[in-house]
């Protein structure tokens, strides 16, 4: 870093904490797509290293909030980087939920090993790949601070909303086919769930953005046709 | 150096020289992206020069590898679209800065998923027949005395018919891995097409599949060409099987060689159901079948088509399929003639 002149250590500490929360976003997205493969290949091994890994995760979002602590004291009458400063905070809480989430997947793989043969599995990798491609541009309007891309990437998590939805018919449907597939298909459910979390999260990600670069909150976004009537 | 008043510093050309490699490249000081060549910017935004490229590039391993030692290489997806697949590697340059290249290795890893589908489709074309074959066998060991004598017989046709059947994927698996090989030599004898032509669909008629349903129209003088006379004669009784095998019963396979300007015109047309237009892309890829047990009854490998492709791509031409269902199906392969390629 030496090479490059005047630079602030303040400045220095903003990047260094978008660095984070960018090595946070990258370890939750490689969490998800190997989630969704350890489920496809029940691989439980490969499950059970994704839920040590969150840990990695965990430990980053504290590193993050003690670093905001620290900014927001030096940068107190700076409202354009306070604003950043906290979109950072809060982006950060929310890939630590992604996280979560894909760790509650990867638990659940050797629950399923036995489940062969239910077709909705075949729709959740399809779904899983929708996820990942939102969560990525998410963290891509992020580290390019896109304002524009943002509200692209808010509106295209009807994308998962619809999988969500057709997979609830799906398994639905399966468990009253046959009792013998209810424990299998309520854990599907569950992941494909975590999954439809997941993309709302990488919504609020892009939400963020849009607020740090703006200053204004994004409006309403479209959304795709709510299981529940009253939203969640 | 005699040119001394217009030294340029390789610092100066760098931006021009990096963007004119068409595989993203980046120039990194630490972490920060110095420079981005025109292919990077395509992938990772425009945005990624003078910020960290462990904003852009997330993946835990790329990750690591930048934070670590300072060079190596990592694999890496979901850069981009999610299927692509890409390597990283980093190298030194000079004191902190280093220099990163992204390899695309999506096309070897669609190859290779292309070459194991081959490989599960060839084996599961020989198990079948081999299946039947088996199970004919024990059910003749089993059977006793000359009461069974007209099942046996029955029954040795059908494991002869299975037999041959393997035999045929055999050898056409073996010429086309054979075509394959000669793929970058062009055919070095000049000859006659018309009477290749000709002696083709003799051997078809004397096979005794056609019935008196080919209708030739060849050309009054020789048609020369640089060809494999082997490989010309097993494209038209390919192409001429097929027209005789799902064409209607009993109509006709117009086969028609015609001299249009440098090159030479084969079109073999027949009266039948057609093919849909959404398998025609697909027809050429090997054992893709519009109707596999229909294809498999009349004794089709499933490789032809993949066949005809190959000879033809080696002989430099060109294959046209044109099909409208209810009407029939045009086959049209165009040689270059023997003036041309020299």
């Amino acid at each position: 870093m030496a090479t490059v002149p005047n630079i602030r250590s303040a400045d220095f500490d903003l990047a260094e904490l978008r660095r984070l929360v960018a090595e946070m976003g990258g370890l939750a997205e490689a969490a998800i797509d190997d989630a969704v493969a350890a489920l496809t290949h029940r691989d439980t091994e490969s499950a059970a290293a994704i839920v040590k890994a969150d840990q990695r995760i965990d430990a980053l979002e504290a590193e993050v909030e003690r670093r905001v602590v620290r900014l927001i004291g030096l940068r107190a009458d700076q409202p354009d980087e306070l604003r950043e400063i906290l979109a950072a905070l809060k982006i950060a809480g929310v890939v630590e939920r992604m996280g979560d989430y894909a760790k509650n997947i990867a638990k659940r793989v050797p629950l399923l090993v036995e489940a062969r043969g239910i077709e909705p599995l075949a729709i959740l990798p399809a779904m899983a790949r929708a996820t990942s491609e939102i969560v990525h541009a998410a963290l891509d309007t992020f580290a390019a601070r896109d304002a524009e891309a943002a509200v692209r990437v808010a509106q295209s998590d009807a994308r998962v909303d619809d999988f969500y939805n057709s997979l609830f018919r799906a398994l639905l449907t399966y468990m009253m086919e046959n009792p013998h597939n209810i424990t299998a298909s309520a854990h599907l459910l569950f992941i494909a769930k975590n999954l439809e979390r997941i993309g709302d999260h990488a919504t609020n990600v892009a939400e963020m953005v849009y607020f740090a670069a703006t200053g204004e909150q994004m409006g309403e976004r479209t959304r795709g046709i709510d299981t529940l009537t009253d939203g969640n | 150096m005699a040119h001394a008043g217009k030294i340029v510093t390789v610092e100066e050309d760098m931006p021009a020289l990096l963007d004119a490699f068409d595989m993203p490249l980046l120039l990194i000081d630490g972490f920060t992206v110095e420079r981005a060549n025109a292919a990077a910017r395509r992938l990772l935004g425009t945005y990624v020069e003078g910020e960290d490229l462990r904003l852009a590039i997330r993946h835990p391993d790329a990750t690591g590898l930048l934070s670590g030692s300072g060079e190596g290489s990592a694999q890496l997806g979901g850069l981009g679209d999610p299927e692509r697949r890409w390597e990283m590697e980093v190298r030194p340059l000079g004191q902190s800065r280093r220099l990163v290249r992204l390899i695309d290795h999506s096309q070897a890893a669609a190859a290779e998923r292309m070459r194991t589908d081959f490989v599960a489709n060839a084996s599961h074309e020989l198990r079948t027949p081999l299946a039947t074959l088996m199970g004919f066998i024990e059910t003749l060991e089993e059977a006793n005395g000359t009461n069974d004598a007209a099942i046996r017989m029955r029954f040795l046709g059908i494991m002869g018919g299975e037999a041959r059947r393997m035999q045929r994927l055999i050898d056409d698996l073996m010429s086309l891995s054979r075509i394959e090989a000669d793929r970058y030599v062009r055919p070095r004898e000049s000859i006659d097409l018309a009477s290749t032509v000709r002696v083709a669909c003799a051997e078809i008629e004397a096979g005794g599949i056609a019935g008196g349903r080919l209708r030739l129209t060849l050309p009054d003088s020789p048609l020369l060409a640089r060809a494999d006379s082997s490989q010309i004669s097993q494209l038209i009784h390919n192409i001429v099987g097929n027209a005789l095998k799902y064409g209607r019963e009993g109509g006709e396979v117009k086969v028609t060689l015609q001299a249009d300007d440098g090159s030479a015109l084969l079109l073999v047309e027949d009266e039948g159901e057609g093919i849909s237009r959404d398998h025609l892309p697909r027809l050429t890829e090997r054992f893709y079948r519009v109707d596999a047990g229909r294809s498999r009854a009349v004794g089709g490998t499933g490789l032809g088509l993949a066949i005809v492709k190959h000879i033809v791509e080696r002989h430099r031409g060109r294959l046209d399929i044109a099909s409208t269902p209810g009407i029939g199906t045009r086959v049209s392969v165009v040689l270059p003639r023997d003036a041309e390629i020299l």
